[in-house]
């Protein structure tokens, strides 16, 4: 597809989670590997928001730090505007192209240098990508940063504790756009926040991407935000893409089992009186992941192919599902 | 209600935090009761002081945190000014407490077993033996599967949706009238919450257990509770039963933080559409404006609002504490 931005091509990541060498010669233990991505592959549109939901493991997070190149892919291939990205061989050659994007953090408290004025935060960026040719147009670029995101440009003067965890969220959003991103990687941006507070965070963010054409990813575990923000939305699994779907499809007519199982234990702000579907189980360890589909130990249509064999994801209607049960037309 | 109704009373309470630049007043004047089998959620921002006032019930304040003036009554009898050995046989025995987070509450050296086990024994007459069968029973009725083998378990070995399930039966283990739940699901993937919120609803109603759920999460109020208190700088902003404060709430504080949370699907279609937003943030303890403490935030503020704290008032079949209401 030509308008995609950022292309990942049967991504993967291994953890290495062995115990000691000693502990493994004297116990006899073997090396122990963690699939924490696997096979993951997605193409981000320009301009779009594309959003990965999924419960605390399931890969999300590692997807966001392998995009941003925190963490080297273990497997796949990462492009980003036509030129890879995950190759470490290269990283010198593309640091022009990586630098166009940048990344949000989950918690505003640990992402900021305590010891550092906001003013530093901001024009790090600027310093380190050399985007400022001076000290006055410095000041300048990171007051005007600040106000962009409903920040005073005196604030530039305080330290982060002055602030409070959404001010703080605003203050990282700054910094990420010092830069001048096309694409922003946002790795649960609210989820620290309280509700009032996130309703501001979101709706800046929507502001800021229709004024500046931002691209974003946008990671959470919320799907009533997700469904708020989001164009498309992927569903991981035990670091599997189990779904991708535009986002009025995949809420009004979820395809996987999993997806289904995930709306379904929304809470019901509406009170409409439906019940939630309690789920039964829990997620799998993920260092021993069932065979086959890794949802099927959990899922009310598994049959013995969906214990045999991994389900490819396959196109069905406008989402993309890894289902045996889908594509064989049982549900 | 009828006060002689009410299992939990809890009338102008008052908790305080003396500090060396002034006394910080964290939950001022609040007032609620809950009546047998009745879940009464708590919701508020951080800071709101809900899990203050639910654990100035059981009093478990963390010093210099004391409670500075008010009455809690259980059961008709005054416990905010107990003996702390007469208290002590009244936590875990008449009010069970959960907390957010299942693996500080279980001790990692005994087994749940020997926990609930050693609990039981600490407020009933009964056996050893009797203790470990009612163990059993309480690990099977909060739904943890093969309790025989589990029950032997240390809390490490447990997952954590199963470990509050571990949680909530100890809390369980002397029957007792009332439960304080603060966050319970707050750590807690969907699947999992879902699971939990159907475990406490059925407990209510079955045990005719008074349950005071303290969350910040809406969606578990809406779907738990039966009627809700919705708290702001340390005051109630608003209380009433859980449809009428979601659906028609009246005090510009509460429209407001129902406007702002994203509700699923709602914004479909519409891209981008726009969430309802609060300005500002919640005051810190000591920059509590005069008057009413919402009044800095309040697109329907008047004249009195600065000057005048407005009390709790009939509103339909809510109360709020907003002069618009007066």
């Amino acid at each position: 597809m030509s308008d995609a931005l950022l292309k990942l091509q049967e991504v993967g990541r291994d953890f290495d989670v062995s115990r000691p060498w000693l502990n493994r010669v004297l116990e006899g233990l073997p090396r122990q590997r963690l699939r924490a991505v696997d096979s993951v592959s997605l193409d981000v549109r320009r301009g779009e928001t594309i959003a990965l939901v999924g419960e605390s493991g399931c890969g999300k997070s590692t997807v966001a730090r392998l995009i941003v190149g925190l963490w080297q892919p273990s497997r796949g291939r990462i492009e980003f505007d036509g030129v890879e990205i995950s190759n470490p061989a290269t990283r010198a050659a593309t640091s022009q192209v990586r630098r166009r994007m940048q990344m949000i953090f989950q918690d505003p408290y640990a992402s900021l240098n305590p010891r550092w004025r906001v003013r530093e935060v901001v024009a790090e960026p600027l310093r380190v990508l050399g985007l400022a040719s001076d000290e006055a147009a410095i000041d300048r670029r990171v007051a005007e940063l600040l106000r962009q995101v409903g920040l005073a440009a005196e604030d530039a003067e305080k330290y982060p504790h002055e602030f409070s965890g959404g001010q703080r969220q605003r203050i990282s959003i700054a910094r990420a756009l010092s830069a001048n991103p096309e694409f922003l990687v946002c790795d649960e941006p609210t989820s620290a926040l309280d509700v009032s507070v996130q309703a501001q965070i979101l709706n800046l963010m929507t502001d800021l991407q229709e004024k500046l054409g931002l691209t974003y990813l946008f990671i959470s575990h919320n799907l009533a935000v997700v469904s708020h923000i989001a164009d498309r939305i992927g569903v991981m699994y035990l670091g599997r893409l189990v779904e991708v779907a535009p986002a009025e499809d995949l809420f009004s007519r979820p395809q996987h089992p999993y997806t289904r199982m995930l709306l379904d234990a929304v809470p019901d702000l509406e009170m409409s009186g439906k019940q939630r579907t309690p789920v039964a189980g829990e997620v799998p360890n993920p260092l021993s992941p069932p065979s086959g589909c890794a949802f099927h130990p959990r899922c009310p249509h598994a049959n013995d192919r969906c214990r045999m064999k991994r389900p490819a994801s396959v196109v069905s209607g406008t989402a993309t599902v890894a289902c045996h049960a889908v594509q064989e037309g049982r549900i | 209600m009828t006060p002689a109704a009410a299992l939990l009373e809890v009338k102008d309470l008052r908790v305080e935090f003396p500090t060396r630049r002034g006394t910080l007043v964290a939950v001022d004047g609040i007032s609620f009761a809950i009546a047998p089998g009745e879940v009464l959620g708590v919701v508020g921002e951080s800071g709101a002081g809900k899990s203050l006032t639910g654990m100035a019930v059981i009093r478990l304040l963390e010093p210099p945190g004391r409670i500075a003036g008010g009455e809690v009554r259980l059961e008709g009898e005054r416990i905010d000014n107990l003996p702390p050995d007469q208290l002590r046989r009244i936590r875990g025995r008449r009010i069970g407490a959960i907390f957010q987070d299942p693996l500080t509450s279980l001790n990692p050296l005994y087994t749940v077993g020997e926990q609930i086990v050693q609990t039981i024994l600490t407020h009933l007459q009964v056996s050893p033996q009797e203790a470990r069968e009612r163990a059993l029973g309480l690990l099977r009725e909060v739904g943890i599967p093969a309790p025989e083998s589990r029950i032997d378990h240390y809390p490490h070995q447990f997952s954590g949706g199963m470990r509050q399930r571990v949680v909530i039966a100890l809390a369980l283990c002397a029957e007792p009238r009332l439960i304080i739940a603060d966050e319970p699901t707050t750590a807690l993937d969907v699947s999992i919450q879902a699971q939990i919120i159907q475990l406490l609803k059925r407990l209510a109603r079955e045990h005719g257990t008074a349950v005071m759920l303290i969350t910040h999460d809406m969606g578990v109020i809406a779907e738990t509770a039966d009627r809700v208190a919705v708290m702001y700088a340390g005051r109630i902003a608003e209380i009433g039963p859980v449809r009428e404060v979601i659906h028609a709430p009246r005090h510009p504080y509460t429209v407001g933080l129902m406007g702002s949370i994203p509700k699923l699907g709602a914004g479909m279609g519409k891209r981008h559409m726009r969430l309802a937003q609060i300005e500002g943030a919640m005051p810190r303890l000591n920059a509590i404006p005069p008057g009413c403490s919402f009044n800095p935030r309040c697109p329907r503020r008047m004249e009195r609002c600065m000057r005048e704290r407005p009390a709790l008032v009939t509103a339909g079949t809510n109360q709020t504490a907003c002069w618009l209401y007066e």
